[in-house]
């Protein structure tokens, strides 16, 4: 099956998606940038298929630098890199090209950043930055910057003290730690720049998430969904730090940041203070909607585009209401965080399907018409095509089994219930699937414009839930629900999907023992990289699927691979290595496996990960020889 | 002997032998902590010291109805959203023979009453002392550190593993009898 390498153009496909919306100068700058690159990219372009293209807006996805300056790669969150040195053919040669330890052995959720010659990582709690010098041999330190956060923050991290990369911008590197502070670095120095506490995590807020830089704001929202805590997003002044806006996930509208912009799709989602009046009295305030995922961003509507975390508690019925704008997704002014749209993936979640995952901007034709559309694989089992313009579903198809709706009712836009896993106090609901951890959670999917394939890293997974009577008391966990999850349908844990976004169904799927926990990458070389559980960094041809090449690294993986242009000019391939996360918190904890609700039920699925692995935190760097 | 004494002596022999647990149902609500000393490392330079024992230690630990007490409150406070039914998640595992703090009742009392730096918060002023000591008994139980007589039994809810009376003792797990 495997095809040798071809030297296909994914511009060249881009370009042909994008004639109407891209300006006329700018393709006359790429097709010329094309020709002098080489002819074999144009003949290659005239036997492209003739199927619709599919491509991020060029706005949001620029030509690749080589470089690797946000964890998504780009505003567009394709994951998506142009380098071809390593491909399908060649890729069963990589060589670890040298190692670095975190010196942290939790989770390692990070993507490393590569920005000219000097590679950034941030390490879990206690949340070290360290640069490393790629122009010499084994990259040596450049410098490191020690935040000592709070250590009590530990004990209101809901599932393991785990952070998800850094941004660079302007010469600065931002990042979050766990203890709710916003740090800039000088990015040649090391030194810091700003330090903003936005988070208190006396009423249990942390921050686990990667900032956005857009515009000369640093985007950041808080994570405690499972503490009680009020969810919001802020924009920083990436000049000093200073809180431009902030918008709340519950409340009256002017805490939500809608305003006389604010005209969302649907009919449920319309009326005011939807935020309070879909609450029971005061429930708001302690309600979640908190952001602690990913955040896209387009320049030519100038819009960026977040979801909101589950609302809490678990138990549903402490909190009778549609529960906005909890498990939904806001189409937002960056300037002023003026909401332009939103939609409830789960209206008054029943299941902890948190809807912060990823939303990959593209653009392409929908039944004839092009479209500018926000693909956003779901929590809830979903794989959601939205208009980004006005948040309409266009489509919605499970990606894997899911048992706890009925699918998604595209006139009103509601997610259709299954009554017979609906949840509440004082009832055990069995074999729900997927679970709270849902059929995919946080961890980034990749697009390939050259395949028109969404790599879905996702989980397999079902549960049973009790809802129980909780008491709020700020600062600790506020959940009321005991959980066990167990494996999916066919006892494979996690699964790897490449999607077909056009035709709506699954390319290839392959099978993995453990949740795929970690991120994913792919190339303009055909290759997709990611990582399981067990430890091992794999390379799969991105046309079918088939393993091309993997090593086995010191411990689990759970983090993000990148892809950059060394000083030197080759493609290399860097991932972190480290159990983690909630799916590897029996290992990363230490929890214990007798108890099937550890770890809010995760750790009765997981309970031969501590045989598989064990804890770890090290930095793997591959390239051909 | 007449039939009224012998009737008299079976009432009393019944009667002796409906000897039960004392049960305290009403513990003080004060919040005044107990401030016995409880160190947390085994390293003493210049020799150990005697251990203190906590007066309160003995009659918590070992009685039913403050176990249970401990069970229902460890819910109540919100101690299992971290740390599950033993098993840990936010917070460490209890069930398990590692302990990082001290295992006696009077180190986690202490750990409650006065928290921990990695995590662990303080509920000095929040939980009644007494509320405290039945919450550290029953953390004790969910290792098998608790009478089999007077651990909990079965849950009322989901279960999440074998229910206390029937726990193993960890400091045996993984030992020969």
């Amino acid at each position: 099956m495997k095809r040798t390498a071809q030297p296909v153009a994914p511009c060249v496909v881009a370009v042909c998606a994008n004639r109407s919306a891209a300006p006329r100068k700018r393709l006359a700058s790429i097709f010329a940038t094309l020709l002098l690159a080489s002819t074999p990219l144009l003949m290659a372009a005239s036997e492209a298929p003739s199927t619709p293209a599919i491509s991020p807006p060029p706005s949001a996805a620029p030509p690749d630098d080589g470089q690797w300056t946000m964890p998504a790669k780009n505003y567009a969150s394709t994951r998506y890199s142009e380098l071809t040195e390593i491909n399908e053919g060649n890729a069963k040669d990589l060589q670890v090209a040298f190692t670095f330890s975190t010196g942290v052995n939790k989770g390692q959720e990070a993507a490393p950043l590569v920005v000219g010659g000097t590679m950034y990582i941030v390490s879990p709690f206690p949340n070290i930055v360290y640069a490393l010098d790629l122009t010499k041999p084994g990259a040596p330190m450049k410098w490191k910057f020690e935040p000592n956060p709070e250590p009590a923050a530990q004990g209101v991290a809901c599932c393991d003290v785990v952070n998800r990369g850094a941004a660079f911008a302007d010469g600065r590197i931002f990042f979050n730690t766990l203890d709710g502070h916003t740090i800039a670095l000088d990015a040649n120095t090391g030194q810091p720049i700003w330090n903003a506490h936005i988070g208190n995590i006396n009423i249990g807020e942390t921050i686990t998430m990667a900032p956005l830089v857009v515009k000369g704001k640093v985007l950041v929202g808080n994570s405690g969904g499972e503490m009680g805590v009020r969810g919001w997003v802020k924009a920083l002044d990436a000049g000093d730090g200073h809180v431009v806006w902030t918008a709340y996930g519950t409340g009256p509208d002017k805490d939500v940041l809608i305003g006389p912009d604010f005209k969302p799709h649907y009919d449920m989602d319309k009326g005011k203070d939807l935020g309070v009046t879909t609450w029971p009295p005061e429930a708001w305030k302690i309600g979640g909607g908190n952001m602690w995922g990913w955040i896209s961003y387009d320049p030519d509507l100038n819009l960026i585009f977040h979801g909101t975390g589950n609302p809490g508690p678990w138990n549903p019925d402490l909190r009778p209401g549609d529960n906005k704008w909890t498990s939904g997704i806001f189409a937002r002014d960056p300037d002023t965080g003026a909401a332009k749209w939103f939609y409830q993936w789960s209206p008054h979640d029943l299941h902890d399907y948190d809807g912060i995952n990823e939303q990959v901007l593209l653009d392409m034709n929908w039944q004839g018409k092009p479209r500018k559309v926000l693909v956003r694989p779901e929590r809830n089992g979903y794989l959601y095509i939205l208009d980004r313009t006005t948040g309409e579903v266009l489509s919605a198809k499970p990606f894997g089994p899911v048992n706890s709706s009925k699918g998604v009712d595209l006139k009103s836009g509601r997610l259709i219930e299954n009554p017979d896993k609906k949840t509440g106090t004082g009832k055990v609901v069995r074999d729900i699937c997927p679970t709270a951890s849902g059929l995919k959670d946080w961890q980034p999917s990749a697009f390939s414009p050259k395949t028109g394939l969404l790599y879905i890293p996702h989980n397999n997974l079902c549960m049973d839930e009790e809802g129980v009577e909780v008491n709020y008391i700020a600062g600790t966990p506020y959940v009321g629900m005991n959980v066990r999850m167990i494996p999916g349908p066919g006892g494979n844990r996690g699964a790897f999907t490449a999607w077909d976004i056009a035709a709506q169904k699954p390319a290839w799927s392959l099978k993995e023992n453990f949740p795929v926990w970690s991120g994913a990458v792919v190339t303009a070389g055909d290759v997709v990289f990611y990582g399981t559980m067990e430890g091992w960094f794999k390379a799969v041809s991105a046309k079918t699927g088939d393993l091309l090449w993997q090593f086995k690294t010191a411990s689990g993986i759970i983090g993000q691979p990148i892809t950059y242009r060394g000083p030197d000019g080759r493609q290399y391939v860097a991932i972190l290595s480290g159990v983690g996360g909630w799916a590897g918190a029996i290992v990363s904890g230490d929890l214990d496996p007798r108890d099937a609700t550890a770890a809010l039920g995760f750790v009765n699925a997981m309970k031969d990960l501590k045989e598989a692995t064990t804890a770890g935190g090290t930095l793997y760097v591959f390239r051909l020889p | 002997m007449r039939p009224g004494t012998a009737m008299l002596l079976f009432a009393l022999l019944t009667l002796a032998a409906c000897q039960r647990e004392e049960r305290d149902t009403r513990p003080q609500n004060s919040l005044g902590s107990g401030e016995q000393p409880t160190p947390v490392t085994t390293l003493e330079p210049g020799g150990q010291r005697a251990s203190a024992s906590d007066n309160k230690a003995a009659s918590f630990e070992a009685n039913a109805f403050h176990l249970s007490e401990g069970k229902r409150l460890f819910s109540w406070f919100n101690c299992s959203g971290c740390h599950a039914n033993g098993g840990g998640g936010m917070g460490p595992a209890l069930m398990d023979q590692k302990w990082l703090y001290g295992s006696s009742i009077e180190s986690i009392h202490a750990t409650i009453r006065d928290g921990r730096p990695k995590g662990m918060p303080s509920f000095r002023d929040k939980i009644p002392d007494d509320q405290i000591w039945e919450l550290a008994a029953f953390v004790r139980s969910l290792s098998g550190n608790a009478p089999s007589s007077a651990a909990p039994q079965r849950n009322d809810d989901m279960m999440p593993h074998p229910s206390e009376n029937r726990l193993p003792d960890a400091a045996t797990l993984g030992k020969s009898p």
